[in-house]
């Protein structure tokens, strides 16, 4: 009996013992490792998506996916107990995200991504960080209202978006003849929407509303019809890194919670006159899972 | 870090369609505007040897023109720049009403262009061919249009072949470029399945493969063409 307790006893304190020391020196692996070896994260971005990310008059990698990354840093930098962690931004786009994360010249992509259960075979997702949909970008003197007034006109999507699967859908689905246009990217499109090649642009509503902020002549333009699809965006990471996640998505959290997600939002938004409204910020609060 | 590699993405629909729509375009574009450089590209070339001094200018100034725009730039210029430029109902005619916009203009840029390097190719091939061919031409009472015919185009086609396979092969990898403006061609049309799935290195090792089976079906192709285009007593013969 004695001589059970005992072993016992020392059965015990080597479990606490172990459980002890792997508290306090929690195997690192996956992305925060590779942080923590090379002393630096770098941050995969777009460059020519206003106002989530682009480049300032200095050539410095701006706005509101970015915002969010560097405060990914920054807690990236806290978990660490890294003061002299460097920062570093590397332009990734559509078709070159996958292989940079994968080879790990990026840990992680802040652009305009929306999350797909395709891509998530391949690559894994934070929490939703924004919330936008497809809609019609079209001038106003058009007459054109809904998706259906398309028949027979020109639309143009970007080649290899969601934005192009969904008109291509609905096209067939609707039966509407319409003749797709696939332009290589934003600035193509406005183009050949301003000079009359096309009838109508499709692509995300908030970027929409970006494009037409920087037109020559903005009120000839609106974006109209209903949500067309259901995009949201998120920052994208390699699969299988669970530690990673949960920290990146706990920055998530602890913005919308403290309402600086609203000021990043503000400050953004503002540049294309989107004011928040209470179904993102909901949408965004049921985020906010308790520390 | 590791990959899910997936190879069967490349075979599974619509990405498996798409792929073989993008290689008929390619195909397509790649051949309408070898056409239209290789016709063009002849008239050119043939002009810069001339006797005319008038043919030989246009002919110098079309060459220069176009061989030192860069391919992308004269895409653009051709897609965007010129119907504006054009009177208001003719500008829109080639915006809207023009059969496939995108794919007409990508051909009539790429053959434009492939024709300035053809005509080189067979500039080269017509001086090679010898000041000695042709004076002994004319001097058996041909016409200049007749040792052009008859002795300096024969020979020039023969002696530039090797030449003109390069070119070929290049239409098809310029092709590329019509992706630009909305040719869904084929990479265009990868890079598409890369973004959708993203399985990147799968779709763009499928890309490579089938380019790189393009053109070395090509130039085995035109090695056969050679050799049966091949004239005993002549300089490709004689270097052998």
């Amino acid at each position: 009996m004695n001589k059970n307790m005992i072993i016992r006893g020392a059965l015990l304190g080597l479990m606490l013992a172990c459980a002890g020391s792997g508290a306090v020196a929690q195997e690192l692996y996956g992305t925060l490792k590779k942080i923590k070896d090379s002393g630096t994260i770098i941050i995969g971005h777009n460059e020519d998506s206003p106002p989530f990310a682009s480049f300032d008059a200095a050539g410095k990698p701006q706005g509101y996916s970015i915002d969010i990354c560097n405060k990914i840093a920054e807690a990236v930098k806290a978990e660490l107990k890294m003061d002299n962690l460097t920062v570093k931004f590397q332009a990734v786009n559509g078709q070159t995200r996958t292989p940079l994360l994968i080879n790990g010249t990026v840990d992680l992509v802040c652009a305009t991504t929306t999350n797909t259960f395709s891509r998530q075979k391949q690559l894994d997702f934070l929490n939703t960080m924004f919330v936008t949909g497809n809609r019609l970008l079209v001038k106003k003197d058009s007459g054109i209202k809904e998706i259906e007034d398309l028949k027979g006109k020109v639309v143009s999507a970007n080649q290899g978006t969601t934005n192009e699967k969904v008109l291509n859908e609905l096209n067939q689905k609707l039966n509407l003849g319409i003749k797709v246009l696939s332009t290589k990217d934003q600035p193509q499109a406005w183009a050949a929407l301003e000079s009359d090649r096309t009838d109508a642009h499709m692509t995300d509503a908030v970027v929409e509303y970006g494009l037409i902020a920087k037109a020559k002549n903005p009120a000839l333009y609106m974006v109209t019809g209903r949500l067309l699809s259901f995009d949201p965006y998120a920052i994208v990471i390699r699969r299988d890194d669970s530690a990673f996640r949960s920290l990146g998505n706990k920055v998530l959290a602890d913005l919308y919670r403290s309402g600086e997600w609203e000021k990043i939002y503000t400050k953004w938004m503002s540049t294309i006159g989107q004011p928040l409204d209470a179904d993102l910020k909901l949408l965004m609060s049921m985020q906010n899972y308790p520390d | 870090m590791r990959y899910n590699w997936n190879w069967s993405v490349l075979f599974a629909d619509p990405y498996f369609g798409w792929i073989l729509s993008g290689l008929g375009w390619t195909f397509l574009v790649s051949i309408c505007a070898w056409i239209i450089g290789l016709t063009l590209g002849s008239v050119i070339g043939t002009m810069r040897t001339l006797p005319s001094k008038t043919a030989r200018t246009v002919a110098a100034i079309y060459v220069e023109v176009f061989r030192n725009v860069p391919l992308l730039v004269q895409i653009f210029l051709f897609y965007f720049v010129l119907p504006e430029l054009l009177p208001r109902e003719i500008g829109r005619w080639l915006k809207r009403d023009l059969p496939h916009p995108e794919f007409t203009m990508a051909v009539i840029s790429l053959g434009l262009y492939t024709a300035c390097r053809v005509a080189e190719q067979l500039r080269a091939g017509i001086v090679t061919a010898g000041k000695g061919q042709a004076n002994a031409g004319l001097a058996t009472g041909l016409t200049t249009a007749q040792v052009y015919r008859l002795i300096l185009l024969p020979l020039a086609y023969r002696l530039t072949i090797p030449a003109l396979t390069n070119e070929f092969l290049n239409v098809f990898k310029n092709s590329s470029l019509a992706l630009t403006i909305g040719v869904l061609e084929l990479t265009a049309r990868t890079r598409a399945v890369a973004d959708y799935t993203s399985q990147s290195i799968e779709a763009f090792a499928a890309a490579s493969l089938i380019y790189a089976t393009i053109s070395f079906s090509i130039s085995g192709l035109m090695r056969l063409v050679e050799k049966r285009a091949r004239l005993p007593g002549t300089l490709a013969a004689g270097s052998r």
